[in-house]
């Protein structure tokens, strides 16, 4: 183990590039670096897609039959909201690899390096967004299995996919904001969930929001799960858009705004342990 | 050609650190820690769990900012020049933070890329290193299959791709074998060697011993002692021999026999038969020790000599025993076994 303190290599020293660059560069490397983690831990993502599977035949089979939904089949309708929440549900997971992160250290080896404070977190975000991006597609040759059958244009349907991934991307970052705050894995999964339930289930996504009662109406109806489950709803059938298409554009806007910088602020705040 | 350690600003000591503090809630971490480590030296902060030594470290790597009092590492602020600090040090914490499902390349490659090389500078250098730490076999492996030694090596390595001057070392020994640990002393000791300045953490007083230049001797959140492990011996007593009698009737005539040679009070602990008696260079003494012993016809159980343990060395500077979060003395949690040579 000879000279551990010499290179052979004629420099280590820094390459200068401007700041933005390094943003965009150590981003990318931490994209990287999730993008491999999904494919050596395929269950992961198994699991992550089995569980929307899973839903779409419950409610399309189980609990569909019981559902009146007018001016479509029921399994057209419940497709989008079955998209919607597999984004806020892939949330958790972006909560619980920080957390874990945090755990084992890495965070510390991280924020001791001369990069950028958000590629961790964005490099993060992004590399979800993809695994998203992949079992919404999964979910989409489901649906079509089951007899759903989107009337939508391209246009549309590109549209559609636009606003969820947004949703998802500002999502994780509320997800990321979550698993920095409490630290450890089982808290970050319970956290990261319990919040999601009443979200998605009084919502739109399943049932009309017109079989609620008056008070649990006026929460659904205005929280961002309904407004995004409407519009890819509206985008993938063809239907018009209604002014639950911009405030849904809103709201993700919103929840970046406020999480993006909470969560680059909890992570420089945090350390293991 | 060969790449040296780049040396922060001459005239100014590698790492300082004035009147450092900083409580989490309800617990003072530390309570204005000094600190001063020249360049190409290595530091041992020595103390049991829960001393405030981690905490210290993480001011220093920048991770946490400090309540009160300032530092300065290779002549950066640690608040103020938090960006440039950074490429002038490598961290290594307690457990190896290493991404469990990337390779051992892919580990090295991606700490490179984070520290600013260029790809192929970065794979160059990981390939390297691996070489250098005896890993070029697991090179292709993901950390999940390395054992604990090999983790601690990957995760020293990652902290060496850019050849920082200063290294921080947080109990880098820490839960190892021993084996494991020699090597890991081998490596320190050659970094060393090469003019990086190294601040290390440990609960070992052993490791402090062989390793350090200058000890600080840290409990709840201060330095209590510091100077080279020599002087913190000479400053504890130095060896001290322990004697067991076989019979209590016994004891009067060995107190009378070893109070001669004791330099200092002798510990009498009536119970259980033995008296400590401090006696620095004992070994030299030892043959009249145990002619005098056995004219005065004490019949011994045990007789030997040791050096202070951690424990004792916390009893002598604090006047208490060292507690861990745990509740328990830091000698338990330690091992740290006492340097016995013991005369049958």
């Amino acid at each position: 183990m000879s000279s551990l303190t010499q290179s052979s290599i004629g420099t280590l020293q820094p390459l200068h590039r401007s700041r933005f660059y390094w943003t965009i560069a150590d981003t990318l490397v931490l994209a990287k670096r999730q993008l491999i983690r999904v494919r050596r831990i395929p269950e992961e993502l198994v699991f992550g897609t089995i569980q929307p599977v899973m839903f779409v035949l419950l409610f399309r089979y189980v609990f569909g039959g019981a559902i009146a939904v007018s001016g479509t089949t029921y399994v057209n309708y419940l497709m989008a909201g079955i998209f919607v929440q597999t984004m806020a549900f892939g949330s958790v997971s972006t909560g619980i690899g920080l957390a874990d992160d945090l755990q084992r250290g890495l965070v510390d080896r991280f924020r001791s390096l001369p990069m950028s404070r958000s590629a961790v977190l964005t490099g993060r975000t992004i590399a979800d967004m993809a695994r998203n991006l992949f079992i919404v597609t999964i979910m989409l040759i489901v649906g079509l299995l089951v007899g759903f059958r989107p009337t939508g244009s391209v246009l549309g349907w590109l549209a559609g996919l636009g606003l969820l991934l947004l949703f998802s991307f500002a999502l994780s970052w509320v997800g990321a904001t979550i698993g920095l705050l409490v630290r450890s894995v089982e808290a970050a999964q319970s956290a990261g969930f319990i919040w999601l339930f009443p979200l998605t289930f009084a919502s739109s996504a399943f049932v009309p929001t017109s079989s609620m009662p008056t008070w649990l109406r006026d929460f659904s109806e205005h929280q961002p799960v309904t407004l995004v489950v409407n519009t890819v709803r509206a985008f993938v059938l063809g239907q018009p858009i209604t002014s639950d298409g911009w405030q849904a554009l809103v709201w993700c806007l919103a929840l970046l705004v406020i999480f993006v910088p909470l969560a680059v602020w909890a992570y420089g705040q945090r350390t293991a342990r | 050609m060969s790449h040296e350690h780049t040396r922060p600003a001459s005239g100014k000591p590698a790492i300082l650190a004035e009147g450092l503090k900083k409580r989490f809630g309800e617990t003072q971490a530390l309570r204005g820690l000094d600190l001063v480590a020249q360049e190409g030296q290595i530091l041992a902060l020595l103390g049991p769990n829960g001393a405030g030594k981690t905490t210290a470290v993480r001011i220093f790597a920048t991770l946490l900012k400090p309540d009160a009092g300032r530092a300065e590492v290779g002549g950066f602020d640690v608040v103020k020049q938090a960006d440039q600090l950074r490429s002038q040090i490598g961290l290594t914490g307690q457990y190896a933070a290493v991404d469990e499902y990337l390779t051992g390349r892919e580990n090295l490659e991606m700490v490179g890329r984070l520290y600013h090389l260029s790809g192929s500078v970065a794979r160059r250098r990981a390939d390297e290193l691996l070489e250098r730490f005896g890993l070029s076999d697991a090179a292709n492996r993901t950390l999940k299959t390395y054992s604990g030694g090999m983790r601690r090596r990957l995760d020293l390595a990652a902290s060496l791709v850019i050849l920082p001057p200063i290294l921080f070392l947080d109990e880098p020994t820490t839960g190892l074998d021993v084996r494991s640990r020699l090597a890991m002393w081998e490596v320190i000791g050659e970094l060393v060697k090469g003019g990086a300045t190294v601040l290390l953490t440990t609960q070992y007083l052993e490791e402090a011993d062989q390793l350090a230049d200058q000890v600080a001797v840290i409990d709840q959140g201060l330095v209590i002692a510091r100077g080279t492990s020599d002087e913190l011996k000479a400053q504890m007593g130095g060896e001290r021999l322990e004697v067991t009698v076989a019979r209590g009737s016994d004891f009067q005539a060995a107190i009378r026999a070893l109070r001669p040679y004791s330099e200092g009070e002798l510990q009498i602990e009536r119970e259980q038969r033995r008296i400590i008696a401090p006696m620095p260079g004992g070994a030299r003494l030892l043959p009249n020790v145990v002619r005098d012993l056995d004219a005065a016809k004490v019949q011994l159980d045990d007789l030997g000599l040791r050096r202070p343990t951690l424990d004792e060395v916390f009893l002598t500077l604090t006047g208490h025993a060292a507690e861990t979060p745990e509740g328990q003395p830091a000698a338990l949690v330690s091992q740290d076994q006492p340097k016995e040579r013991t005369l049958a």
